[in-house]
């Protein structure tokens, strides 16, 4: 970014009044559906109901972090945590590996007819989530399915095997998006690097594994912390399997916790386990980046 | 494979990747592998949208008893016909709330990010990097994370099953903002903003008329994405509305998907009202390919 610098002698000469008209409406509208709602949603979560008597008028009172304690205490809070953790654990690298998989070779010259293929394995990304669970739920069905000879047999609904089954229904949305952005990064690898490499008689397999695959880490890295935070917040594809199967609970995963919290209504727990949710979304995002990041270094 | 596929794809290839394949001739086994996984790759994507165009155009009994995967007696009208008409056209009503909310929104946000990151990237003020990073910040805020806050803010405000609560949130786009920086830093040059200065134009005007058209392909892919984000959108439409005459389409067909069953004949409407909804979108992004591709490979990730 350079070349921002040589618009600073003009702007001696203030555009204060071309800044407010730029920065007014982001700015405004960012603060009022972005950051005073976290604030509201704080200030909520320090408050608790308490009543005079047993049937007395409910009054909302300052609680200090009572509503934090008694989150901590939720089992089926830190149990829905504990299962996105694990789908995250196992999908996103499956999805990832795919995506890069692909990226790879519609890069390579050993495949024809790329662009075919980049729209193919893209559609689905255009497929909402509420529409791509409805979908799989039909397909994964013991009688409506065009593969009921394999669910007839296997359970994809069962306590054991939903959790996978919604995994991949998210693979299957995700895997061509995290692939164009992975395949956009291999288009911008400079050609001459192959070039040495090819003098030196290395195959494809070598290059991708000794060039391309170091040089598209950083898309590797974003892709990652995007699906770390996606794989957190998952609420549309479980509430949508909760019509296909009892094992799918109203506290499957985080949000579907604080979904049915929130409807209760307990708003002042529902706002502290958003607020919890989204500070363990971004506490594990930015590990992730500085970990990467201090490996890529080395 | 014929010689004129063949050149086809040395041409095409050729324009992005040179001496490619000029180079070592992959083996033939390589090949037959690269393009097996290809394939397999395809019928997984491909298969459930062939499914879902085929079961929409079956009548009811063929649904369950013809092969899924194959067309039976071509009743895909009749199916739309009873879609639009149930209970007085209300998919029609959810369908043009996804365009207004997504439509809308995404222009608007796309509008506001595009000041916002054009001002980051072109002007230097005090407070700029520190107000980049707050919006960087925003960009790791999920969705879903705001969605109770949100209903919170709104009930606080007596404006919850409104227009408005799934609308106002859906201008911000912070990714916006941090592509459109990005976007303007690289592609709008400091000698047009200085010759449009020295023409007298407005700052304002010089923005509208000038950088607007050199970040097309960004503002294509914001406009692009934060769509998608919107009409996909699920839990703040769940957690805001409670009139279905406000529902977009993904919440009506949520509820109509719990309702099979109670109401079995729902469920050729839910089938039908999924195919419906997925088309805008496919079409809209075939149509704008070019644009949000060349956004992705340019902004994606510098």
């Amino acid at each position: 970014m350079a070349r921002d610098t040589a618009v600073k002698a003009s702007n001696a000469v203030s555009h204060t009044k071309a800044l407010a008209v730029f920065l007014i409406p982001f700015g405004s509208l960012f603060v009022l559906f972005y950051v005073v709602p976290i604030l509201y949603a704080i200030y909520q979560s320090l408050l608790t109901v308490e009543r005079e008597g047993t049937f007395g008028p409910a009054v909302q009172v300052f609680g200090g972090l009572t509503q934090y304690i008694a989150v901590f205490q939720n089992e089926p809070f830190w149990a829905s945590i504990g299962r996105v953790l694990l789908f995250g654990v196992v999908q996103v690298p499956v999805m990832l590996g795919v995506a890069l998989l692909l990226a790879l070779l519609l890069d390579s010259p050993l495949v024809r007819g790329t662009k075919f293929f980049r729209l193919a394995f893209f559609a689905p990304y255009a497929v909402p989530s509420v529409i791509a669970a409805i979908m799989w739920g039909f397909l994964y069905s013991p009688n409506l399915s065009p593969f009921s000879a394999v669910t007839s047999t296997v359970d994809f609904l069962s306590a054991e095997t939903v959790l996978w089954s919604i995994a991949n229904v998210v693979t299957w949305v995700y895997v061509g998006y995290n692939m164009l952005i992975i395949y956009s990064a291999l288009l911008s690898i400079p050609q001459e690097i192959y070039e040495a490499a090819r003098l030196d008689g290395a195959g494809q397999f070598r290059i991708a594994f000794s060039i391309k695959i170091p040089l598209v880490v950083p898309a590797l890295v974003l892709t990652g912390i995007f699906s770390i935070i996606g794989t957190l917040q998952l609420l549309a594809e479980p509430q949508v399997f909760q019509s296909f199967s009892n094992a799918v609970t109203s506290t499957f995963t985080p949000n579907l916790t604080i979904y049915s919290t929130a409807s209760v209504p307990n708003m002042s727990l529902a706002a502290a386990m958003s607020v919890v949710l989204a500070l363990a979304t971004f506490v594990l995002s930015f590990t992730v980046l500085k970990l990467t990041q201090r490996r890529t270094a080395s | 494979m014929t010689e004129s596929t063949d050149t086809r794809a040395l041409r095409t290839q050729g324009a992005k990747k040179p001496a490619r394949d000029g180079g070592i001739r992959e083996s033939a086994v390589s090949r037959t592998v690269a393009m097996a996984v290809m394939a397999v790759a395809t019928l997984y994507f491909l298969t459930p949208l062939w499914w879902l165009l085929v079961a929409s155009t079956k009548t009811r009994s063929d649904f369950t008893t013809t092969n899924p995967l194959w067309f039976a007696d071509f009743a895909l009208f009749d199916n739309i016909a009873a879609l639009v008409n149930y209970r007085d056209g209300v998919f029609l009503q959810w369908l043009a709330n996804s365009a207004l909310y997504a439509g809308v929104g995404a222009l608007l946000a796309t509008l506001f990010a595009a000041m916002a990151g054009y001002a980051l990237a072109k002007y230097t003020f005090r407070g700029r990097e520190t107000l980049f990073n707050v919006i960087l910040g925003g960009v790791l805020v999920p969705a879903t994370a705001l969605a109770l806050p949100l209903f919170l803010l709104f009930s606080q405000a007596g404006a919850t099953n409104t227009i408005w609560a799934v609308l106002l949130p859906s201008l911000v786009s912070p990714f916006g903002v941090y592509l459109s920086r990005i976007y303007a830093a690289a592609s709008v040059p400091d000698e047009i903003i200085e010759a449009a200065r020295i023409d007298g134009a407005g700052e304002v005007r010089t923005f509208f008329t000038v950088a607007t058209r050199l970040m097309a392909p960004a503002l294509v892919t914001i406009f692009l994405f934060q769509f998608v984000a919107i009409w996909n959108n699920f839990f703040l439409p769940l957690i805001m509305l409670r009139d279905e005459n406000l529902f977009p389409v993904t919440l009506g067909l949520y509820v109509w998907n719990t309702q099979v069953s109670q109401i079995p004949d729902i469920r050729a409407l839910v089938v039908i009202g999924s195919l419906l909804s997925i088309i805008p979108l496919i079409v809209t992004f075939l149509a704008l390919q070019r644009f949000w591709q060349s956004g992705l490979a340019n902004g994606g990730l510098k």
